[in-house]
């Protein structure tokens, strides 16, 4: 038997022993497993979850609903605050036309006062030829009169 | 396409059972349905389980694997040993069972499988020094992480040659692979292993 050859024949007996020590694992494995006590883990573990995914199933939907009140409030809210401010702005808006309209009147008055005022009143300048105007008028009714 | 690799993948459609034509096989198909399970049960365990490495998953596909087993059990005629019946609805289940987890791929797909070191960690304690014991372990621990590269299809065949000690037709019908393609299978999960142990030293 050459070198290889030995070689081949030692790796051959290795993996056969490999092969035998995986065997006897698994069966051991194999039949611990299958002699386990079976006790109701699952059981519990899975009424543990049922119960965990019933109580977080419960907070999503009252959570939703909350949020959907909320924003329902919310918007009911904006609706009262908005028609409140249109409101006001309605009020001021009359109030600034009544405002401008009573103005208006007043500023009239005054410019019809104004304007009697400077037709009445005759400026000092104006006064020697006012006289005479008033002069000559007399003068000329009473020659009319004088050729009757 | 090989005529093996068409079996397997129509077989891989679903877990449909081998139909039985008629066959010599009275006496097995009266043979009562509970001493089948009773016989056979831990072998359909053991190989589940070094396929999965998942105690739990391999009692719940068992279980299924006989809940089949039950209802075609009228239709079982013999033509194969009730074994080989069973490994193949075992086969089956279990490449369901990889498919579905595949297409859930945001799950783990080893959830709750055991670590190979720990896997390897079983052994027998028999009439060992504790240098045997430990080079055993190391041994197991080496063939596991060349199983857990084998493909799917290596895994089982090397499994049920090594693990169960089935014959070749055996595995062959199991599989519904042809002698030829199981041969080529071993071959290369036998020079992995290999690999593995070389490795090692």
């Amino acid at each position: 038997m050459n070198w290889s050859d030995r070689l081949g024949a030692e790796e051959d007996l290795e993996v056969r022993q490999a092969l035998s020590n995986f065997k006897a694992s698994v069966d051991a494995w194999s039949e611990a497993a299958l002699s386990r006590p079976r006790t109701p883990v699952r059981t519990v573990r899975g009424a543990w979850r049922l119960a965990a995914g019933w109580a977080l199933g419960c907070a999503v939907a009252a959570a939703s609903l909350s949020g959907a009140l909320y924003e329902r409030q919310h918007v009911r809210e904006m609706a009262r605050i908005a028609a409140a401010r249109a409101a006001a702005e309605k009020a001021a808006q009359e109030q600034l036309a009544s405002r401008q309209l009573s103005a208006g009147e007043s500023d009239q008055d005054l410019l019809a006062n104004v304007d009697s005022d400077i037709s009445r009143a005759v400026p000092a300048a104006m006064e020697p030829l006012a006289q005479m105007m008033d002069t000559a008028q007399a003068d000329y009714a009473g020659s009319k009169n004088e050729t009757k | 396409m090989r005529r093996g690799e068409t079996s397997t993948k129509s077989m891989a459609a679903g877990t449909a059972i081998q139909p039985m034509t008629a066959g010599a096989a009275k006496g097995i198909a009266a043979q009562d349905f509970s001493s089948v399970v009773e016989t056979h049960r831990p072998q359909i365990f053991r190989f589940l389980l070094a396929s999965l490495r998942d105690v739990d998953l391999a009692e719940t596909l068992t279980q299924e694997c006989f809940l089949k087993a039950h209802r075609n059990w009228s239709r079982f005629r013999g033509d194969s040993s009730p074994m080989t019946w069973l490994m193949r609805i075992a086969i089956n289940l279990q490449k369901d069972h990889w498919r579905n987890r595949r297409l859930q791929f945001w799950r783990t797909t080893r959830a709750n499988a055991v670590d190979i070191d720990e896997a390897g960690d079983w052994l027998p304690s028999g009439e060992r020094t504790a240098e045997q014991q430990l080079l055993a372990r190391e041994q197991v621990v080496q063939v596991w992480k060349a199983v857990d590269r084998l493909s799917e299809r290596q895994r089982t065949v090397f499994l049920l040659r090594y693990v169960e000690e089935r014959e070749l037709s055996e595995i062959a019908q199991a599989t519904g692979l042809s002698e030829g393609t199981v041969k080529a299978h071993l071959s290369r999960a036998l020079g992995k292993v290999r690999a593995e142990l070389r490795g090692k030293r």
